[in-house]
């Protein structure tokens, strides 16, 4: 186990390496800081030495490494548009992606386990049919789309609830949270919804088919035929191994959820990360860029990470590293 | 080639696709839309590209069987002036070559890698799933917006509207390689221990020739069933990044980009800039998918068993 787990980590520190690299790279090409110091006015004799003053001149690989000490103490630049620290910038806005990721994910739990077993227990009733077909439309139809009509039938034609922003929200240990008053919660609702529409039709899907191969297998048939009660079968013995194929596919996930954070804030204007992030990429703000690749980067890495070592913790069967014959 | 075609005539895939409903509606769906879309220049009444015939008079006209409607306009006009069908069918156009194009790519990219990685094994085949392991893991979209942000913001918006089709077919069709890389990889492994595998290399025939002539014909039917698939979300990604203002220009707009522009007026209740593409784009991609669904039921010889 110890073993598997400094694969594991070292895997991600390459990882985060590469990230970072690619970065920094883009920070090199990605228009000229001087310009964003200094005016017209200043002659080229002047940039040239304030150039190597700032050590704009180094070689690539002294100034990556200069890079990397920066960035490991959690200096990234400041944004030029907010003139404040691009990793403050960008983790004040991270409650606000995090509970959005936070209230789809609890949709997606919530309804795709007991929709996807009883569609695999029931094969053949009208409601998994339904389901079925619900679901392939589901899969069909963008994030964005399902934020516009949600938008257009609840906000504008219904008016029940509010098609944008993230309402009222409360300090908490130094960080905004809409989830403990009603305003805010009443905000999360649409974008949730929208958030969780393409990944709940396929767990559902995935549940259902890894529950029915699951059903079909000789120690399921065994505890039938010892007579055991049939929903000790389905929720205990069946469902248990149906869970493993379903966490791989959950951590594959997280990376496309938080893609698609990016097109449920821009519909709802949700001042969150990936908005933020648009917004960067318009005004050209390359240290918020390269702020929000990293922090993302990072997020991905670690979740990735944890979600193998639970994999490896839950499969007796999973081969760790230096356990093989 | 009439041996192949009493061949396929005698095939239990087309049996199993003319005794299914649904599936013949949706080739048909499928079929009627890639014609009319790729026959375009023909049969639109207008022609979005051109600017002469785009008067900005004309413009947020609502359908024909609404009170304000024109005639001359079917489905109503945009903010520009631009018909809606006319441009619908352009924009259709646009997306399925961008879904088509950039699936060859992930093919091409993902069978090579793929056959590599199964066929020789080891160190090459471990850094070869590794690699797509951690890119998958960063999803497409993620790694296309990313890339296309970076572009558009080094290039400038003009450049990068000339290069947009060309940069949305490279971006996802290089990102999803995994996809065809796993499966051609997981079917290669399947392969290698068969008896003809044996055969052929007891026979001396070389590396290429197995892998290429022998191997890969069996690896088809997993392939063509992600393709599908693969079109669908391809199609589903470019709309995507096109929403985002990543993907296709406004003035050449795929459906994506029309949806987008059509965003900023639902709020002013011309519906119809938005609806209209967005019902064409979930057609499209459900069709796609439909079809999928019933590809994979009827190739997957796992499912044979009930």
């Amino acid at each position: 186990m110890i073993a598997f787990l400094i694969r594991r980590l070292g895997q991600a520190l390459v990882v985060m390496l590469i990230i970072s690299l690619l970065s920094f790279s883009i920070q090199d090409n990605l228009g000229d800081p001087l310009r964003e110091l200094v005016g017209q006015s200043v002659s080229e004799a002047e940039r040239q030495a304030l150039r190597d003053t700032m050590g704009l001149n180094d070689p690539f690989a002294v100034q990556y490494w200069r890079f990397l000490k920066k960035a490991l103490r959690g200096d990234l630049g400041d944004s030029y548009f907010f003139k404040k620290p691009a990793l403050e910038v960008i983790l004040e806005k991270l409650p606000a992606t995090l509970e959005l990721v936070f209230g789809a994910t609890l949709i997606i739990l919530f309804l795709s386990f007991p929709i996807g077993v009883y569609c695999a227990i029931n094969p053949r009733s009208w409601f998994t049919k339904v389901m079925m077909g619900l679901s392939i439309v589901g899969i069909s139809i963008p994030v964005f789309l399902t934020a516009i009509m949600l938008i257009y039938l609840f906000s504008i034609q219904l008016g029940w609830l509010p098609s944008f922003g993230r309402g009222a929200t409360t300090m908490i240990w130094g960080y905004e949270t809409g989830l403990l008053t009603v305003d805010g919660l009443r905000h999360l609702i649409l974008p949730s919804i929208a958030l969780s529409s393409i990944m709940l039709p396929l767990f559902i899907r995935l549940i259902r088919s890894e529950m029915m191969e699951v059903l079909e297998q000789d120690y399921i048939r065994f505890a039938w035929a010892k007579g055991l009660n049939r929903h000790r079968i389905w929720f205990l013995h069946a469902l248990k191994n149906t869970l493993l194929p379903v966490i791989t596919v959950g951590g594959v996930q997280i990376g496309t959820m938080i893609a698609y954070t990016i097109l449920t804030e821009t519909v709802f204007q949700w001042p969150g990360m990936g908005f933020l992030f648009l917004e960067a990429v318009n005004r050209v703000d390359t240290p918020l860029i390269i702020a929000y690749l990293i922090v993302v980067g990072l997020i991905f890495v670690v979740t990735n990470t944890l979600v193998d070592l639970i994999y490896g913790a839950v499969n007796p069967t999973v081969k760790l590293a230096g356990r093989q014959a | 080639m009439s041996r192949y075609w009493t061949l396929f005539m005698g095939s239990a895939f087309l049996y199993r696709f003319l005794r299914d409903k649904v599936v013949i509606v949706s080739f048909s769906m499928l079929l009627l839309l890639v014609v009319i879309s790729f026959s375009a220049p023909l049969i639109a009444p207008f022609d979005p590209y051109d600017p002469t015939q785009i008067d900005i008079m004309d413009s947020d006209v609502p359908p024909v069987w609404q009170a304000d409607g024109d005639a001359r306009f079917i489905l109503g006009t945009d903010a520009q002036g631009r018909d809606m069908w006319s441009t619908m069918l352009y924009g259709t156009r646009i997306s399925v070559t961008i879904g088509l194009f950039a699936v060859l790519l992930q093919s091409i990219l993902g069978i090579a890698l793929g056959l590599a990685a199964g066929y020789f094994g080891g160190r090459l085949d471990s850094f070869l799933m590794r690699l797509a392991d951690i890119q998958l893991s960063f999803s497409t979209l993620m790694v296309a917006i990313v890339v296309l942000a970076i572009f558009q913001a080094s290039f400038g918006t003009e450049l990068y509207n000339d290069l947009a089709i060309f940069m949305l077919i490279m971006v996802i069709g290089i990102a999803e390689w995994p996809q065809y890389a796993r499966t051609v990889r997981a079917s290669v492994l399947a392969e290698k221990k068969k008896e003809y595998v044996d055969a052929v290399r007891v026979i001396g025939l070389s590396r290429r020739r197995i892998m290429f002539r022998h191997i890969l014909p069996n690896t088809l039917s997993p392939i063509l069933v992600i393709s599908t698939v693969q079109v669908a979300n391809a199609i589903m990604s470019e709309a995507a990044l096109s929403f985002l203002g990543l993907g296709m220009p406004v003035n050449q707009p795929s459906l994506g980009s029309l949806i987008n522009s059509g965003f900023e007026y639902i709020l002013s209740g011309s519906w119809w800039i938005t609806t209209f593409p967005a019902l064409l784009l979930i057609m499209l991609v459900l069709v796609i998918n439909l079809l999928g669904d019933w590809m994979r039921d009827v190739l997957n010889p796992k499912l044979y068993k009930d």
